[in-house]
């Protein structure tokens, strides 16, 4: 990697200094996108400010009938806890099959979500589950925050602080992982709420994204039999050596099925 | 041998001595190595699959902070090309092509991640930093990766017009044609072997470290046979005498084949050593050595078997084209050869073989041995072949194959491409096999599992081996440029201990454990007073290494030899001590005893007399007890077996799913069981890998599509079933070895991705489909379904 400069502040206020203080300066959460990109010479900033300074910002707790996260929580403590498991448990398991342990007790849900990776599993959950983003500057709800490939509602220098998730009645998560990166080639998260069903899809394209005509379906029954298992087009989703867009569209009806089969 | 039966002696699973060290990380691997004063090197490697270099600007770099020498073609123009290890003759009997391997680019790059420029600086970073500098003007020549359009295009090197290197028959072509003009069926079958990237879980490195003093270079290097790399890189390329020049080949993580072969970063970081006057390391990553380290497989052919009536096979015409990837890597030639051709006749007694092999220049990494090397090739198109013989003849695939097997009273078998079979027995393992796997039942397992809408599928596949590649002379008519034997020292140590110097070179296989067992239960002393050295050509006689499971074969027969020689002395000395002939002395459990007495000395007491010769035949007999032996086998060693893989594949998705792997293998009279089964393990893992997973893509450009884990799918131990390995009941031990060992390294992965795929195709057979290739992701299995359904 190239040479930075490195600062892990302990408060947010010193965290937006710093971020302001140069022109090439980037945050730090998990790193599990990051720090493999500065290894590979393909970015190349002047300072990282590193988040894991911040104290209060790995905290899980439920607040009213919502379940905020904190942004530096990592993948391995979401999966872990147990009021999590009890009251979400589809975003619990979300998060015990992110990457490997070692990702998953380095990677961060904030860090994950503001990088918007069209295969990362989170995003799925955040828009299922209608959650919010709350920033240092705002909220931002799920359905206006993924704004394409790497792409998020974001600022510059705006810094994601928490997620609150509502809490569905059931939900689940099915992903068919990458059989070399274990990513998601595509993952499905169907959520039934008492005003309808909300379907995420991730992986499939280049950003997560809803599909109406399931949720309709589901809302009116939730029953895995109403998804018409080819309804995605293909046109617009991804197409690589591993999934092909028709075969990708193809899996999305299949794992819809199964994730409201396992709901729970 | 007589003596008491052994915790630590032969068909012991010992415990493998070196894993004290490696599980708590302390291995000492090259990049462990820091010498004094040491530097780094960066190979700045091309971007293009193909273009020609027309100016390398390096005035920046070399005033970069911490640079110490940049290196290009220009600077290194005296040394020769890496050479190839192994001579083709075209069927018209001209040589092969062979065009120059340069070290560095020479006015053209012809794969992406040839070596162009290097860097070397006080820090890695630096040199990578430098590295950027570098100004090489390109002009960008249309790439070839197929190798059917390669034989359309202009040659990537000039001396191989069409890109062909050579165009090599083996077999009775007359004889082949003649018996399918008789033939009953005619099955014929267009197959693929992938390619792959071999992934040695340590990436290659290498220190040059020179001593001016005396003009002596050593090379420390992740390298699976340290003495063919002194004699390649000191002959061919440096032009240096081996006696300048000492290989060390310390702990070495894996190799699978790919640190066989002599590469450019260890003549580099040779010649930067002296011309800095400084060490030099070089450490690959993980992206470079998808780059860089050869690759493995990667035939197309076309196959067809004419079989009787009966069901007889009748004759094997094969047709491969073999990628040899830029350059020829240094046993490149012989794998789709004489490591391929000659095994076609697999386990049976098909009488009339014929096949033809060209080999292929695209600009794509070099091709070269991969576990199993040749023979995994061979046994997939021959055990696909005969499925689908099974198929359209509608045998059942065990009897199909059962029906051809050469027979336990047919040995020796001399096949018709060459080889003579010494010993074995093929029913045995296939029964075993059958049993375990229990083939009987399978359909009804197939009906339960169609309930739960999976498609259940069974697959066989028998294999044979050709391991301990030899004799040296055959080797050198078939046009092998070294010899196929093995070294080995015992030195008894005045006080009893053993140190034993292998030419063989242990990089995972517990050669430290398995001699050590070996020479403990010759020698009849304790195991732990057993120390095997190895990779060092300062300490160890000339050897040739470890590659094609010849280890034990080959190494291990030496080691017998030297420790016949040791007894033999040991006999002379005490009958001397004992003042008896040594014709009453017989040796057993460590000891010479005059035969009907209590009158004994131990070897202990032997060796000690040999380096303290007060009491010792000096009139007659040298001092000291400490023997070299040369073993050249007579022949190759054919450990064989059967392989059962049952899968079941959700035809929603496409994802296979192995429910059962049986194993049955007869590698003759085994040291460690434990030490094998393992070995089988890791093999089936590369194996299933290959089938199910594992697949080297280039794009039309030549850029490497799967140049890291993100894209390039490595078995996990989720991908993998709890494996079923057993060792034959009816061994049938080497007949021509003083061990009766076959060697066991490459099993695993030879036998196993014909039965996958068998599996496969068998679960998918409902579909009316016959064929899929490797390796059959979900995807795959996905299409071959939308596509039946149309």
């Amino acid at each position: 990697m190239y040479d930075f400069q490195y600062q892990r502040p302990a408060t947010i206020l010193d965290v937006q200094k710093a971020l302001a203080s140069s022109p090439e300066a980037m945050l730090l959460a998990g790193g599990q996108t990051l720090i493999p990109t500065l290894k590979m010479r393909l970015r190349k900033p002047s300072l990282l400010v590193d988040l894991s300074g911040l104290r209060a910002f790995n905290e899980i707790q439920a607040i009213g009938e919502k379940i905020a996260i904190g942004a530096m929580a990592t993948h391995a403590a979401v999966a872990a806890n147990p009021n999590l498991k009890k009251r979400l448990p589809a975003l619990a398991d979300l998060a015990a099959g992110i990457g490997d342990a070692q990702v998953r007790h380095r990677g961060t849900i904030g860090g994950s979500i503001a990088n918007a990776d069209p295969a990362a599993d989170y995003p799925a959950a955040v828009v299922a589950l209608n959650a919010d983003i709350i920033t240092d500057k705002r909220t931002i709800a799920a359905d206006r925050f993924f704004k394409g490939l790497f792409e998020t509602a974001l600022e510059p220098g705006e810094i994601i602080t928490n997620v609150h998730f509502k809490k569905p009645e059931v939900a689940a998560y099915i992903k068919f992982p990458n059989p070399a990166s274990r990513f998601a080639l595509v993952g499905v998260f169907v959520a039934k709420f008492k005003d309808g069903v909300r379907v995420a899809v991730t992986g499939a394209a280049p950003s997560v994204f809803r599909v109406p005509s399931w949720e309709e379906a589901l809302s009116a029954s939730f029953d895995p039999y109403v998804i018409d298992v080819d309804t995605v087009p293909t046109e617009g989703l991804n197409s690589d050596i591993h999934a092909s867009s028709d075969y990708r569209a193809h899996l999305l009806g299949v794992l819809a099925r199964r994730a409201v089969t396992a709901c729970r | 041998m007589n003596h008491q039966p052994s915790l630590t002696g032969i068909g012991a699973s010992v415990r493998r001595t070196e894993d004290m060290r490696f599980i708590r990380g302390k291995g000492r691997y090259t990049d462990d190595i820091a010498l004094a004063g040491q530097t780094y090197a960066y190979v700045l490697r091309s971007t293009h699959a193909h273009a020609a270099v027309r100016s390398i600007g390096t005035a920046a770099a070399k005033k970069a902070p911490g640079v110490l020498l940049v290196l290009t073609s220009a600077d290194i123009s005296t040394l020769g090309g890496l050479p190839c290890g192994w001579l083709i003759h075209n069927k018209d009997g001209s040589p092969m092509k062979e065009p120059k391997h340069p070290v560095l680019a020479e006015g053209k790059v012809r794969h992406v991640g040839d070596p162009v420029a290097v860097v070397v600086a006080e820090t890695y970073a630096q040199a990578r930093d430098a590295a950027e500098l570098i100004d090489i003007d390109y002009t960008q020549i249309p790439a070839v990766v197929d190798m059917a359009k390669a034989l359309n295009s202009p040659g990537i090197h000039e001396a191989a017009p069409n890109n062909v290197c050579f165009d090599w028959q083996l077999g009775d072509e007359a004889a082949t044609n003649a018996a399918f003009s008789k033939a009953a069926h005619v099955t014929k079958l267009d197959l693929v072997n992938n390619r792959l990237a071999p992934n040695a879980i340590e990436p290659r490195c290498c220190i040059g470290d020179f001593n001016s003093a005396t003009g002596e270079h050593t090379i420390y290097t992740s390298n699976q046979n340290p003495h063919v790399i002194r004699l390649l890189a000191g002959a061919f390329v440096l032009a240096t005498p081996e006696h300048k020049i000492r290989v060390v080949a310390p702990d070495v993580g894996g190799g699978f084949g790919s640190k066989i072969y002599l590469y450019a970063e260890e003549i580099i970081v040779t010649v930067a050593a002296q011309k800095l006057g400084r060490p030099v390391k070089w450490n690959s990553d993980r992206s470079e050595a998808f780059l860089s380290d050869a690759q493995g497989r990667d035939h197309k052919t076309t196959a067809e078997l004419a079989l009787d009536k009966d069901g007889k096979f009748l004759g094997l015409r094969v047709n491969t084209l073999a990628n040899m990837g830029a350059y020829l890597s240094t046993f490149s030639t012989a794998i789709p050869t004489y490591l391929h051709g000659t095994l076609l006749a697999g386990n049976y007694t098909t009488p009339a073989i014929y096949v033809n092999v060209k080999a292929v220049f695209t600009n794509t990494v070099p091709v070269d041995a991969y576990r199993g090397a040749g023979r995994p090739e061979a046994t997939f198109l021959l055990e696909r072949i005969i499925d689908l013989a099974a198929i359209e003849t509608k045998r059942d695939p065990a009897e199909l194959r059962r029906l051809n097997f050469i027979k336990p009273n047919q040995f020796p078998y001399q096949t018709p491409v060459a080889l003579t079979y010494d010993t074995g027995n093929y029913d045995a393992t296939l029964d075993m096999a059958l049993k375990a796997a229990d083939y009987k039942n399978f359909p009804a397992r197939k009906t339960e599992a169609k309930k739960h809408g999976k498609l259940r599928g069974i697959g066989i596949a028998t294999y044979i081996e050709a391991c301990g590649i030899a004799p040296s002379n055959i080797m050198g008519a078939l046009g092998a440029r070294a010899g196929g034997y093995e070294c080995g020292t015992i030195r008894v140590n005045p006080t009893g201990s053993v140190t034993v110097l292998t030419g063989s070179h242990s990089h995972g296989q517990g050669h430290e454990t398995t001699f050590a067992q070996l020479v403990s239960d010759k020698l009849g002393i304790p195991f732990e007073q057993i120390e095997i050295v190895h990779g060092d050509t300062a300490k160890v006689p000339f050897g040739m290494g470890t590659y094609g499971s010849r280890s034990l074969a080959v190494g291990g027969s030496a080691l017998v030899n030297a420790a016949d020689k040791i007894i033999a002395k040991g006999k002379k000395i005490a009958a001397h001590m004992l003042e008896v002939s040594d014709q009453d002395l017989v040796f057993e459990n460590g000891a010479f005893k005059v035969a009907g007495t209590d009158k004994q000395k131990t070897l202990g007491e032997v060796a000690f007399q040999a380096y303290v010769p007060h009491n010792f035949p000096l009139e007659t007999l040298e001092p000291g007890l400490d023997e070299t032996a040369y073993y050249d086998p007579k022949n190759f060693t054919y450990p064989a077996g059967c392989y059962i893989c049952e899968v079941e594949i959700d035809p929603q998705t496409g994802v296979t799913k192995i429910v059962n792997f049986c194993a049955a293998d007869d590698f003759g009279k085994i040291i460690n069981p434990m030490i094998v089964e393992g070995q089988v393990q890791g093999g089936l893992a590369q194996g299933i890998g290959q089938a199910l997973l594992e697949h080297c893509i280039y794009n039309e450009d030549g850029q490497l599509v799967t140049g890291s884990y993100m894209d390039y799918a490595m078995p996990r131990a989720d991908d993998l079933p709890m494996y079923n390995v057993m060792l034959t009941d009816k061994p049938t031990p080497c007949t021509h070895n003083p061990l009766g060992v076959k060697g066991c390294g490459e099993a695993g992965a030879i036998g196993s991705p014909p039965a996958v795929i068998n599996a496969v195709v068998n679960a998918l057979s409902e579909y009316g489909i016959t064929h899929i290739d490797m390796p059959a992701t979900p995807q795959a299995v996905w299409r071959a379904i939308q596509n039946a359904k149309q």
